[in-house]
């Protein structure tokens, strides 16, 4: 009998590609590549943003330049020529006060590719959606059914006008403009991005959902998502990304804000699936992300993450556990194969009194990729009984990929209790043999043992995602066991 | 049934098998014991089609096919099942999602649409009745943290649900204390029938008080040395294996 070697496996590989690497053929405008004080003016004016928005800019634009790239994280990459991005791209006939109606032929042709035909969005119950191709926001729905609540979902260009005064006392109050090197970036030329506002005590009775999309070469994306749970509020929101793909890499330095008000809940799930590079590593999304959440008292967030995607991830989504009693959750599924790179984790900043955090990470790694968890956890003197558990467990496949952990722990108050577990196992031949006889082959045993290890995230996500995302799962790893 | 035919099999260029002939036919129940390390586990690795074990000669098929070019799950599919000595843990995904999973595929290769959710669970609910399972087992997650008996009677309940022609079991016995055995081997006899057959392959006597074997083999040295009838099992139990040995030379 043909025994089914190594061999066979990357052949199989080889021929499996990135779903989403078509491009669409959009009339758009882009900006010259390059970076300067007038750029930055000319995205404020492009979007015709107030004084103060464009004066926020202009700082962070200077801080930017003083700063320098982080380069503690377990990553290797060439660094991107931050003058040789285009900061700004936009579908041109994307229109601010658009109807879905209005939108353009192609543009929803390709949300059909996505698998997110807006249409059918529109029809569909409790996913209201926003979609970011490159630039700008081209298409929110649900609007009108969220603003009977008081609900604000909209982009955030739109937000700087219709909401000012909301914009104004959020934007960088969780993640400064000098918080770092790619959120200062980020502050700097942040063309758009998704705003929510969910007015006390509401509950949002649907899902949110942005979907972020680069399809111009060449491009940066650099969105900015803000979202306010006002006191006693629910919401749950969720990102999906995609993009085409490219010999070159594309730079994607997004900021998400966050803020749980007293006794507010938010559930921010990603799943993310930027194109990861092809085979031999070359191409793909450079990944930075800053994200952070704050929660008052009572408040809770809980950040759930399935990231298969990009050549290289660097990205943090944090809790700052500010008010008396607040939780602070992290679930992540990260999945690394052939030549991506994960620097990827939490941290969890405990200020309050009984404040707790639960840290649960999932690392896949194929091929030859590396996968590492870092993750921070802080208690300061006055966070009386805070509480921490997390859990860290990798999984491998193969000889050729490495997973790392990198926990901190950093307790100044006696009273605290933090818990860290970690585990590495590998996907045996007896595991997979095992399940053949079954009846099971092998790409399907794989699945179900990859499920099966990321159950505990796969649950956090909301029903209809969790289907999408093992499906992803799936996909990303096919061929990739020996 | 399974008709195997001078087998021999090696790993890593090490003869194991080295010329197993053996008739199965439908409604019988075999048994192959023979001291550790002549080739028992070899031979059911082999029926399965681990691919760490490589055919050199002979053939194995069953109803008339031989088995050579299929895959594990090719061969599952056709009906053989193989009850492991280790059963393996998989964290995780619960018997009855496994179960689900290996049902559906068993069915899709079979050219019919999945199981119906309803039909599933009244299988289920049935089977795990049959083999006195409680139903509580079947959401934990497969084989983790699981006694030897409850490994071993679920390897049993997973032959139940897949209904196989040809059921190997793999020392089922061993661990198992005799209360557990006693179920188990309940479990195969309530599963027999004219259509399919039972390999038992064992190192010792006591199953087959509980599963009555139609033919008793001995594996020597990778070759079958001696076939007979129920009563060589308890002779061999009696006076172990020297005296085939010394009835060779």
């Amino acid at each position: 009998m043909a025994k089914y070697t190594e061999d066979d496996l990357k052949v199989e590989l080889e021929t499996k590609e990135y779903e989403y690497g078509f491009y669409t053929e959009l009339d758009s405008e882009t900006f010259p590549v390059g970076l300067n004080e007038d750029i930055v003016r000319a995205i404020s004016l492009k979007k015709g943003e107030p004084e103060w928005m464009t004066n926020w800019r202009l700082d962070a634009f200077r801080s930017w330049q003083e700063m320098i790239e982080p380069e503690w994280a377990n990553v290797h990459y060439e660094k991107p020529d931050f003058q040789a991005i285009s900061y700004y791209s936009a579908p041109k006939k994307a229109d601010p006060n658009k109807t879905l109606d209005d939108v353009d032929p192609e543009l929803l042709a390709m949300y059909k590719k996505l698998g997110i035909s807006v249409d059918e969005q529109k029809k569909m119950n409790n996913v209201a959606i926003d979609i970011v191709v490159d630039s700008v926001s081209v298409a929110t729905t649900f609007k009108k059914t969220l603003a009977e609540k008081g609900i604000i979902f909209m982009s955030i260009s739109e937000a700087i006008k219709e909401h000012p005064e909301l914009v104004k006392k959020y934007i960088g109050s969780v993640v400064p403009p000098k918080d770092n090197f790619y959120a200062a970036l980020n502050s700097a030329v942040f063309s758009d991005g998704s705003f929510c506002y969910i007015p006390k005590g509401v509950h949002c009775p649907m899902e949110l959902s942005t979907y972020f999309r680069i399809n111009q070469a060449g491009t940066g994306q650099f969105e900015r998502t803000l979202v306010i749970a006002d006191e006693g509020s629910y919401v749950s929101y969720l990102e999906g990304c995609t993009a085409p793909s490219r010999d070159e890499n594309q730079l994607h330095a997004a900021v998400v804000e966050l803020i749980a008000l007293d006794d507010a809940e938010i559930k921010y799930s990603t799943v993310q699936n930027w194109f990861p590079g092809n085979k031999e590593g070359k191409g793909g999304v450079y990944n930075f992300v800053t994200k952070r959440g704050l929660c008052e008292k009572n408040a809770k967030i809980s950040w759930t993450q399935v990231e298969t995607g990009s050549a290289i991830t660097w990205k943090y989504p944090s809790c700052v556990l500010k008010g008396d009693n607040s939780i602070g959750e992290f679930y992540s599924i990260a999945v690394t194969n052939n030549h991506q790179q994960a620097d990827t984790g939490t941290k969890m900043i405990h200020l309050g009194k009984n404040t707790k955090s639960t840290i649960i990470s999932k690392g896949i790694s194929a091929g030859k990729s590396q996968n590492s968890y870092r993750g921070l956890v802080q208690i300061s003197s006055r966070a009386e009984n805070a509480r921490n558990f997390s859990q860290c467990d990798s999984l491998l496949m193969g000889n050729n990929c490495g997973a790392h952990t990198f926990p901190y722990i950093e307790s100044k108050n006696t009273s605290a209790k933090i818990e860290h577990e970690a585990t590495t196992s590998k996907i045996g031949e007896d595991q997979v043999f095992y399940c053949n006889q079954r009846g099971i082959p092998t790409e399907k045993a794989i699945a179900l043992i990859v499920n099966g290890f990321s159950k505990e995230v796969l649950n956090k996500l909301p029903m209809e995602f969790a289907v999408e995302a093992q499906k992803l799962l799936e996909i990303s790893l096919e061929g990739s066991v020996g | 049934m399974l008709s195997i035919k001078n087998l021999h099999a090696s790993v890593e260029d090490k003869e194991i098998l080295k010329g197993i002939n053996l008739e199965i036919k439908a409604g019988e129940v075999h048994a192959i014991m023979g001291p550790n390390g002549s080739g028992k586990s070899t031979l059911s690795a082999v029926i399965a089609g681990n691919e760490n074990y490589e055919v050199t000669e002979g053939s194995v098929e069953l109803e008339g096919e031989d088995l050579a070019e299929l895959a594990p799950e090719e061969r599952a599919h056709k009906g053989v099942f193989l009850s492991f000595q280790y059963p393996v843990e998989i964290p995780g995904v619960s018997v009855t999602n496994f179960m689900k999973t290996a049902i559906n595929e068993h069915r899709k290769a079979n050219g019919k649409e999945e199981m119906p959710a309803n039909e599933m669970l009244k299988l289920i609910r049935e089977k795990s009745e049959l083999l006195e399972i409680d139903r509580k087992f079947l959401s934990r997650s497969l084989n983790e943290g699981f006694s030897g008996g409850e490994k071993k009677r679920n390897e049993i309940f997973q032959m139940a649900m897949l209904e196989p022609k040809i059921a190997i079991l793999d020392e089922t016995d061993s661990g198992l204390d005799i209360d557990a055995l006693r179920i188990v081997a309940n479990g195969v006899n309530k599963l027999k029938n004219d259509e399919n057959a039972v390999l038992v392959i064992t190192h010792y006597q006591r199953l087959l008080d509980y599963i009555v074997p139609d033919f008793v083999h001995v594996l020597m040295d990778g070759k079958i040395v001696k076939s007979g009838g129920k009563e060589l099992a308890l002779e061999l139990e009696e006076r172990g294996y020297d005296w085939i040995k010394s009835e060779l030379n």
